[in-house]
């Protein structure tokens, strides 16, 4: 059988004819396989929702337990066949719950990874390299340019500056699921131990993590009952789009740092009023998208949502078959 | 290495003064010598490294990689050195254990011959980081433009040594990097350094402006009064061979005035304005002065179309003479019977305004004989000339400003303070033909205002916006909606780079028209009336 027949874009996402789903369809239908939380990726209203179990549980938060038909967890590494195709998750390293997700019929295996990313990340499990046919990457920083740095030094750069101006606040815009809960809990694992401010929108979320084992510390509202004094030298942490809003005006002359891959880019930091960017990344960077191309063995790529057109160029020069896979209706939320 | 590509990416995005100066003062305190005083050097443009082009820059990488992948990259950032840096392939195995420090960076590139220049410059990269690499690039391609001036810098090494930045500026011409002697005393370790080389700078002595009340208590006999001249402070010191033209912050701005240096055939300390014109005819206006402002060499005809001359304020010294503990009256004798060795082209005396009493002055000042007048300047007789700004010597009691009726068009967020706030303003003005009015941008301001009043005008931003562009939101401003601003300034430039034709000097918001209807606001013709002069 032809890979195309397997797995194919269709307006409501990735469709699967011999199984009858979708993989993180972006309108709803019958039976959706679902990657990881995200919401341009986990969209409410479809009748079945196959996903890991925190993904269901994170959806749950983020839409209401009402968020689909039926739901069934999946667990990682376990076969499940639907209508005689065997379908697998597999952790992709992305975010809290994140799956690849294997799709195997009549000997070809296609594997779609959503998101992901190959770094150490304390609050999910690590990315495992599955062997297949036609493996989907995803493209978010899929340019040469995109070389993430240790995180750890980011980290050592956000708590330098806290000490540097122990007068002002630190705000660090993190995307509220996955983001903000693995720069707190690197905060932690650098030692710092004060209590961590954030922003209402990731108060469910963070809660979350820690009910699953993810330590992320003392969190407290950011909410101003005591006076703007009382954020003096405090790390606060919320979602980029609330500095520029009014609520962040009870910060003493705040420092605004914003945790992304985007932030790579000298010129993106400065449109976005950025003082101190930290480039932290959810996503795969160049060599890692590289890396794991080749670690699939995979003869032929499908590259998706992204810069396309680079990652095509470097596996035609590595002499891999490779197309974009044109789909719609992702953002890049996760960064 | 790392350190300094650290600091340097800190600095380019930290806007407030306050800010950059603990960076730098953090910096200084940290980091051992020699790499801070090259660090210096690097912001105060003293360092000198042969500089690569753009094109051998290009070339290097896309030895090393796929151009088309490099292709992909420029036109997604936009910059060259910042593409090179990020791109640029690093050989495992290659990697040293370490990255080399700024100074043998810099020590390698000066060492540098034309020919293996670029060889060199490929083994830099090559044994350093991404942040690292970035240094390196701004550092041959010359220019680091992180928003610090050398003054900055120097106002930086004062805080960090707990010393007056006029110490700093007086020393720092005889000084060269790494600046290890000056470190030292900034530090408490060592004697401050002793300034051999000719012809330094002197810090310069500067005014108060004239506030509410301040004249009712002096007395009018104890003061003399000359026009304040709408040009460029400097000092023109000549000693030995050597001749500069110095700015009032103590940069060495001769290269861009080879014409006045040529007429400095004197040994002496003047303090003047720089202006442009014949002395003996015409005193030009501060647009034709800046025709000559930031060029590091200048053509023969820029010299001969705007021809460079100096009025002369006070004579500091004179041969080995130093005259500043002298008085004012006394100097201002010595002045004019020096002017008369000098070159009558290059050099005039600031007249003195005569005046009976403040009343009388207060007309002069309203009505000055040239529009090249900014005001005047009193000074008291008796004062010797000290750095810095003294209060009570010398004041400066400037023309009212001139003020248009503009509509906010743009506004932007600030930084820090007021990074939820709205706080930049971009204006116009009316212009075209009747019934096909439009407003085009005549200035930007981001203070003059309350934060009462920076509440009010971000609320009406965030409700009257028509369209955002990342920090930036366009605010309704047509005919029948739209925000007047009472805009003050200082004076019109002619300008090329914006669509109105003109350049506003030291644009402030001095009131908000919310009575005001836009289409009432002032037109274009206003302000080129005011260019046309």
């Amino acid at each position: 059988m032809r890979a195309s027949d397997l797995l194919h874009p269709r307006p409501e996402g990735l469709y699967c004819p011999p199984g009858d789903f979708f993989i993180d369809p972006v309108r709803p239908v019958n039976r959706a396989l679902i990657t990881h939380g995200h919401s341009d990726h986990a969209r409410s209203g479809h009748r079945s929702v196959l996903a890991t179990q925190q993904t269901l549980d994170i959806m749950g938060l983020r839409y209401g337990e009402d968020f689909a038909g039926t739901t069934q967890a999946a667990r990682l590494g376990e076969t499940i066949a639907l209508d005689g195709v065997s379908v697998s998750f597999h952790p992709a390293g992305h975010v809290l719950g994140s799956a690849q997700i294997s799709v195997e019929h009549q000997g070809m295996r296609i594997v779609a990874s959503g998101d992901y990313k190959r770094r150490r990340d304390a609050t999910c499990a690590p990315f495992e390299p599955i062997r297949c046919d036609v493996f989907i990457t995803e493209a978010t920083f899929g340019l040469p340019v995109f070389r993430h740095p240790p995180d750890t030094e980011e980290i050592a750069r956000l708590l330098k500056s806290a000490a540097q101006f122990p007068e002002r606040s630190h705000l660090v815009g993190a995307y509220a699921l996955g983001k903000a809960q693995r720069v707190m809990r690197l905060l932690r694992d650098a030692g710092y131990d004060k209590p961590l401010y954030i922003h209402g929108a990731l108060a469910r979320l963070s809660e979350y993590y820690q009910s699953q084992g993810i330590d992320l510390g003392i969190l407290e509202p950011a909410t101003v009952e005591g006076g703007k004094q009382d954020f003096a030298g405090a790390i606060v942490v919320g979602p980029p789009s609330a500095f520029a809003d009014r609520w962040a005006r009870r910060f003493p002359d705040p420092i605004s740092c914003f945790a992304s891959g985007w932030m790579r880019i000298r010129q993106r930091a400065k449109q976005g009023g950025v003082e101190l960017p930290l480039i932290i990344s959810d996503h795969a960077d160049w060599d890692e998208l590289t890396t794991t191309i080749k670690e699939t063995g995979a003869e032929e790529i499908w590259v998706t949502h992204g810069r396309e057109e680079a990652l095509v160029r470097w596996c035609e020069l590595e002499g891999i078959a490779a197309r974009p896979l044109h789909l719609v209706g992702y953002e890049d939320e996760g960064d | 290495m790392n350190r300094f590509a650290e600091l340097l990416d800190r600095l380019v995005l930290t806007p407030s003064r306050n800010g950059k100066l603990t960076l730098l003062v953090d910096y200084f305190r940290s980091v051992e010598d020699p790499d801070r005083g090259l660090t210096l050097a690097a912001i105060t443009g003293d360092l000198n490294i042969a500089a690569v082009k753009p094109a051998m820059l290009r070339t290097l990488v896309t030895e090393r990689m796929d151009p088309v992948l490099f292709g992909y990259s420029y036109d997604y950032v936009g910059d060259l050195a910042e593409t090179v840096s990020l791109v640029w392939p690093q050989t495992p195995g290659n990697i040293p254990n370490r990255e080399p420090t700024l100074s043998e960076v810099v020590a390698k590139l000066q060492a540098a011959s034309r020919s293996d220049g670029p060889k060199v410059l490929a083994g830099l990269l090559d044994s350093a980081g991404i942040s690292s690499r970035f240094a390196i690039i701004k550092l041959v391609t010359g220019g680091l433009r992180i928003g610090v001036s050398a003054r900055l810098a120097k106002q930086a090494l004062a805080d960090f040594g707990k010393v007056d930045v006029a110490e700093i500026e007086e020393l720092w011409h005889g000084l060269s990097p790494p600046y290890a002697a000056l470190f030292a005393w900034l530090e408490g370790k060592a004697d401050k350094p002793r300034n051999t080389a000719l012809a330094l700078f002197r810090p310069v002595m500067l005014s108060n402006p004239v506030g509410d009340g301040d004249l009712e208590k002096l007395d009018p006999a104890d003061y003399a009064a000359e026009w304040k001249w709408d040009g460029i402070r400097v000092q023109a010191v000549a000693e030995g061979d050597i001749r500069r033209l110095y700015s009032r912050t103590g940069d060495d701005v001769s290269g861009a005035f080879p014409d006045l240096a040529d007429a400095m055939n004197f040994s002496a300390t003047l303090d003047g304005e720089l202006l442009v014109g014949d002395p003996r005819e015409a005193t030009r206006s501060f647009s034709d002065l800046q025709q000559r402002l930031n060029r590091k060499t200048v053509t023969p005809k820029m010299q001969q179309q705007y021809p460079a001359f100096m009025r002369c304020y006070d004579l500091l010294q004179i041969g080995d003479e130093d005259l500043r503990a002298l008085s004012f009256r006394e100097r201002r004798g010595r002045l004019e019977a020096f002017m008369k060795t000098l070159d009558p082209g290059r050099f005039d005396l600031s007249p003195f305004v005569t005046f009976t009493g403040w009343q009388a002055l207060e007309a002069l000042r309203r009505a000055p004989p040239h529009p090249i007048i900014e005001g005047v300047m009193l000074k008291r007789w008796d004062s010797p000339y000290v750095a810095g700004r003294p209060k009570g010597p010398w004041f400066k009691w400037k023309r009212d400003p001139h003020t248009v009726d503009a509509v906010l068009m743009y506004a932007q967020r600030g930084h820090g303070k007021r990074s939820s706030f709205y706080s930049d303003y971009t204006f116009g003005v009316w212009s075209g033909p009747e019934g096909e009015e439009e407003l085009v941008p005549v200035g930007k301001a981001y203070f003059g205002f309350t934060d009462e009043e920076l509440k009010q005008i971000d609320k009406y931003v965030r409700d009257n916006t028509v369209e955002r562009f990342g920090p930036v939101r366009s605010v309704r401003a047509d005919r029948d909606n739209g925000l007047v601003l009472e805009v003050a300034f200082e004076g019109l430039n002619r300008s090329t780079r914006h669509k109105s034709g003109v350049a506003m000097r030291f644009p402030r918001i001095s009131r908000l028209r919310w009575d005001k209807p836009a289409k009432e606001a002032d037109r274009i013709e206003t302000l080129q009336a005011l260019l046309d002069r």
